[in-house]
């Protein structure tokens, strides 16, 4: 099918993930459905993070969720260690479960409001194991310790007496039971651990974060970001971090893809995109960030509706014409295609703003 | 209201307190008088100087038909001479019991089908929803009507389990209409990537959800089951005479209506009592749930 | 119009505070907060959820609803105090001289209603227009914050439109009667980044163009930046700092405002910079801290600030006030750090072991 393109995926026995033509179609009644994501590809190497941005609507919450198969994608791979998810069972995904996991931008809702903190925290260990009550107290005072929350006086509180950064942190712990202690059900508590400074423990273990810090307040969202380099370098985890916000989503990830309306517009590594972007929408996105400094020119003459077209009868050929200043016929004719405009930097883009190396 | 208690120190005390705190004095009224009129109901064996309820006394030259409020009867007799007290204590079994039968049934079976629908969906949902919407629409008084001729008999049981069968259905269009809008929660997603299997998923964090509202809307609706024994007790549809219960009193009094109106006064403030009681109580778990969730 | 209504402040709030009254004690969501606002000048009220901002200007407008609000002081709008005057008063008020723009354009919008209605509603019961001279203007309105064939739009309902053209109906709809004060209560919190950007200029254009006052609360620092005459930082329903925007930025005095500027990523920052994050959380507002709201987060916090509140004062510069007893960058700031790093408190080591930050340094990274 007609994608954009999959120039920007990297060969490697260190690729974690490889996401190939992933399309997500919803229903939207009368037998008709939008498609939320039509045809990306990216992947993710071990212990890289994946920063996904775009606005709401464009799909990037859908791609996540598509990666841990909930709900399953109407079409394309997602290749996780070797394996291609959709080949497998219902069950065989609920055995994977342990490796990849899953933060949500509401941590309010994200948490069952009638269960405990303690028992949110526990719930990965009554699945999986180790049953031993006591041993599973041990995880969990252990990890909502590495997030920062007393276990002492979190243990029985219910979520609705935390703050959103608290119950945020409550949720990574739940997620960090899953994916450090898996170990635990065949090995001993001591290989265990000791094997889990070392980075290489990690790999192959994949936290899908999606908008974690939106509803967030900025100082608390600080803590979040923090927390989350923290545990990364310190589990050696890999991330794919979803966000609307381009400075977050800069600051933490180590690549960057921009999606729009269900395709990807550029990817490169963050101090290349955020210095040189090439498609016009990345540009456009730069320039209504609201920068924290007076003397910083603002671009008075955006006034204009520019909004995004339905998903369900999207523009034909380069999906962002619509709104570009660049367009010609052959963005309405042709679908662009990723390309390299330079090292690790890609773009689909008939008219890139940087000029196309080679 | 003791509202300046520091939160530790309240945090310590039994959480049944702390729930009677919270209550303004209407509901603690209310919640009494729910209280006293089961636990008068279920102990009415034992409740010492309750006359027999269906002693009738003027047959035995023991009093007489029609008595006024006084020291011997505390609410007089009816026209068989029958100690009203006692009556509308007995009565009570009848009128609670087909309101506990239609609550636990609906809470039990209708909670339960709602939840499941609402989680998973499909075509089950569809299924489930139709049966549902058949019951609806077929008419309660017929389905009684049936029941009771193919059977033969119109006791306590069987009265109790037809209203219980019959309020099934509100129960679940309820608890599916929660369930749904629970399974779009997170946390619901969030079980099922951690690999929590369905049925766990299904009883661990939907039920419990759907069940405070559950229990807010049963609180109403026990009352609006109890009028409707009444109404079917004025009908004669519900249990044999000579078992009493508030609507057979209340029919039955309607003879000696212009001689005395005691014995139907009395039935009918018993009944208005539950029923508000009742509504109070369920409103303010109401509020208190919501009040919760605002909270969240 | 006279010159001595032309001259005096448009708005002028003295002590104002408001306190919510729920079943454990008393919220005191704004805790004596005074500022002036001259006619035609845009203010930032910037601050995290909490801070009281949004019910600062709710409190103005009279629009905290319920039984259980009590507002004191005096918020004088053309010199007559706005929280002594009748409902019906009130409603005169409201729409003609003071409008407001909420956060989420879909609940602000009756959904059951046309667009045209929601407009004209305003128009016809303060101008007095008939049926076609109110549709006309209408048109005008819509046209004029831009959205594009106001005719068919008119008959819209509100879930036909996306979430910009949803808040450019509100802007319509506030801007209806050519009020003197607008209210924009995080107009575009709920809006992606383009749109918020497209939103602010329309904003900032008939601000500009109406000689409007209009206050803009916001929680983002970026928001009032460079679109904003002054900008007041509120802290746990106190002003911590209150100045024009552009000094303000430039020479960020109270810690609290300090500390949010570094908690914010940049675009302009590396990736991976390291954050300066606010240890904590902001206090409990049922039983506030008596000294400084913000010592218990603060790393150049002093007993004297513990045990007192510090006054809002005018510092250097007359239009820059602070409510600080160590601000940013004075030797008491740098000898009180060092103190607290030397004893280990949480939030001075948290701010000593991030890679951007500098006590002695000013605001720049």
């Amino acid at each position: 099918m007609a994608g954009t393109g999959k120039a920007h995926l990297r060969p490697g026995d260190d690729v974690l993930v490889t996401v190939e033509d992933l399309v997500v179609e919803f229903p939207v009644g009368r037998g008709r459905t939008v498609k939320a994501v039509s045809g990306i590809s990216f992947d993710i190497r071990s212990g890289e993070t994946l920063g996904l941005v775009g606005e709401s609507g464009c799909g990037k919450s859908t791609s996540g969720r598509a990666i841990i198969q909930l709900p399953r994608p109407t079409s394309g791979s997602v290749t996780f260690r070797g394996v291609d998810l959709a080949d497998l069972s219902d069950e065989e995904i609920r055995q994977r479960r342990t490796h990849i996991q899953m933060i949500f931008q509401d941590p309010i809702s994200s948490l069952n409001p009638r269960r405990t903190v303690g028992d949110i925290v526990a719930e990965p260990l009554r699945v999986w194991g180790p049953s031993d009550a006591s041993e599973q107290e041990a995880i969990v005072d252990r990890m909502l310790d590495s997030v920062g929350v007393d276990p002492d006086t979190a243990r029985d509180k219910r979520p609705h007496e935390f703050s959103g950064g608290q119950c945020q942190r409550i949720s990574i712990a739940r997620s960090l039971v899953m994916l450090t202690n898996r170990g635990n059900l065949h090995r001993s508590r001591r290989r265990s651990r000791s094997s889990s400074r070392s980075r290489g423990r990690g790999r192959g273990r994949l936290l899908i974060c999606d908008e974690p810090v939106s509803s967030l307040d900025v100082s608390v969202q600080a803590q979040i970001l923090n927390l989350l380099e923290d545990l990364k370098a310190g589990y050696g985890l890999t991330m794919m971090f979803i966000a609307h916000d381009l400075a977050v989503v800069k600051n933490i990830s180590d690549r960057v893809a921009v999606m729009y309306l269900g395709k990807l517009c550029e990817v490169a590594d963050p101090d290349t995109l955020y210095a040189e972007a090439a498609h016009p929408y990345t540009d456009l996105l730069l320039g209504s960030v609201p920068e924290p400094d007076p003397t910083v020119e603002i671009d008075e003459g955006l006034i204009e509706d520019g909004e995004l077209p339905s998903p369900s009868n999207p523009p034909s050929g380069c999906r962002f014409r619509t709104r570009c200043e660049r367009v010609t016929d052959l963005c309405s004719s042709e679908e662009p295609q990723m390309r390299a405009v330079g090292d690790d930097h890609f773009v689909a883009c008939h008219h890139p703003l940087a000029a196309v190396a080679g | 209201m003791d509202t300046a208690v520091d939160p530790a120190v309240a945090a310590r005390r039994p959480w049944i307190r702390r729930f009677v705190a919270k209550m303004p004095w209407v509901t603690r009224f209310c919640a009494s008088w729910l209280i006293v009129i089961v636990a008068a109901a279920v102990f009415a064996d034992l409740i010492p100087g309750l006359a027999d309820p269906n002693y009738q006394g003027f047959l035995f030259g023991d009093g007489a038909t029609n008595e006024g409020p006084g020291l011997s009867h505390f609410l007089g007799t009816d026209n068989n001479s029958r100690d009203i007290l006692a009556r509308i204590v007995y009565g009570a079994r009848v009128s609670l019991t087909v309101a506990l039968a239609a609550v636990f049934m609906g809470v039990v079976f209708g909670g339960f089908f709602g939840s499941l629908v609402g989680f998973v969906r499909g075509k089950t949902d569809s299924t489930v929803m139709a049966v549902v919407d058949v019951i609806l629409a077929f008419p309660g008084l017929v389905l009684l009507l049936t029941v009771v001729t193919l059977l033969g008999r119109r006791d306590l049981v069987v009265i109790a389990t037809v209203i219980g069968f019959l309020s099934i259905p509100p129960y679940t269009r309820v608890a599916r209409a929660n369930a749904l809008s629970i399974s779009r929660r997170e946390f619901v997603t969030a079980a099922r990537a951690i690999g929590t299997k369905k049925r766990t998923i299904l009883f661990r964090e939907v039920i419990p959800n759907v069940l405070p509202t559950l229990l807010a809307y049963a609180m109403v609706n026990a009352a609006v089951i109890i009028l409707l024994e009444g109404a079917l007790a004025f009908l004669g549809l519900s249990v044999e005479p000579p078992t009493s219960s508030w609507g057979t009193m209340v029919n039955a009094s309607r003879v000696d209506l212009q001689i005395n109106v005691w014995p139907a006064i009395w039935p009918s403030l018993a009944l208005v009592f539950t029923v508000y009681s009742l509504n109070n109580v369920g409103d303010w778990l109401r509020r208190l749930r919501s009040v919760r969730s605002a909270a969240l | 119009m006279p010159d001595n209504v032309a001259n005096s402040p448009l708005l002028e709030v003295d002590d104002l505070r408001t306190t919510f009254t729920i079943p454990t004690g008393d919220v005191k969501a704004v805790r004596g907060v005074s500022f002036t606002l001259d006619r035609g000048r845009t203010l930032g009220i910037v601050g995290e959820s909490g801070s009281g901002k949004t019910v600062l200007a709710r409190s103005i407008m009279r629009l905290n609803l319920g039984t259980n609000v009590t507002t004191t002081g005096t918020a004088a709008f053309d010199g007559n105090d706005v929280l002594t005057r009748s409902p019906s008063e009130m409603r005169q008020l409201w729409g003609s001289e003071m409008a407001m723009v909420f956060q989420d354009p879909m609940t602000s919008l009756n959904p059951l209603v046309r667009v045209q209605r929601q407009v004209t509603e305003h128009l016809c019961r303060h101008l007095n227009l008939n049926r076609s001279e109110a549709r006309q203007a209408a048109v005008d309105l819509l046209r004029e914050v831009r959205i594009p064939d106001p005719d068919t739009r008119l008959r819209s309902f509100p879930h036909e439109l996306s979430g910009g053209m949803r808040q450019r109906v509100c802007i319509a709809v506030a801007l209806a009667c050519e009020p003197s004060l607008l209210f924009a209560d995080e107009p575009t919190t709920a809006l992606d980044v383009t749109v918020q950007h497209q939103i602010l200029n329309l904003l900032s254009r008939e601000q500009a163009d109406r000689e409007m006052a209009m206050v803009l609360v916001t929680h983002d620092l970026g928001v009032v930046a460079g679109r904003t005459d002054d900008t007041m930082v509120m802290y746990a329903g106190t002003v911590a700092e209150y100045a024009p925007t552009v000094s303000l930025f430039a020479d960020m005095r109270h810690p609290y405002s300090e500390a949010l500027m570094r908690s914010i990523p940049l675009t302009s920052f590396p990736s991976h910079t390291r954050l300066a994050a606010i240890t904590g959380r902001p206090p409990d507002l049922i039983d506030p801290p008596t000294g400084c709201a913000f010592s218990p987060r603060c790393p150049y916090v002093q007993d004297h600030c513990v045990n007192e509140a510090p006054p809002l004062v005018e510092i250097d510069d007359p239009a820059h006030r602070l409510a600080c007893w160590t601000p940013v960058g004075s030797p008491e700031a740098l000898t009180a750090f060092e103190k607290n790093l030397a004893a280990g408190l949480p939030q001075a080591v948290a701010v000593d072991v991030s890679t951007t930050w500098s006590p002695t340094g000013g605001v720049d990274g």
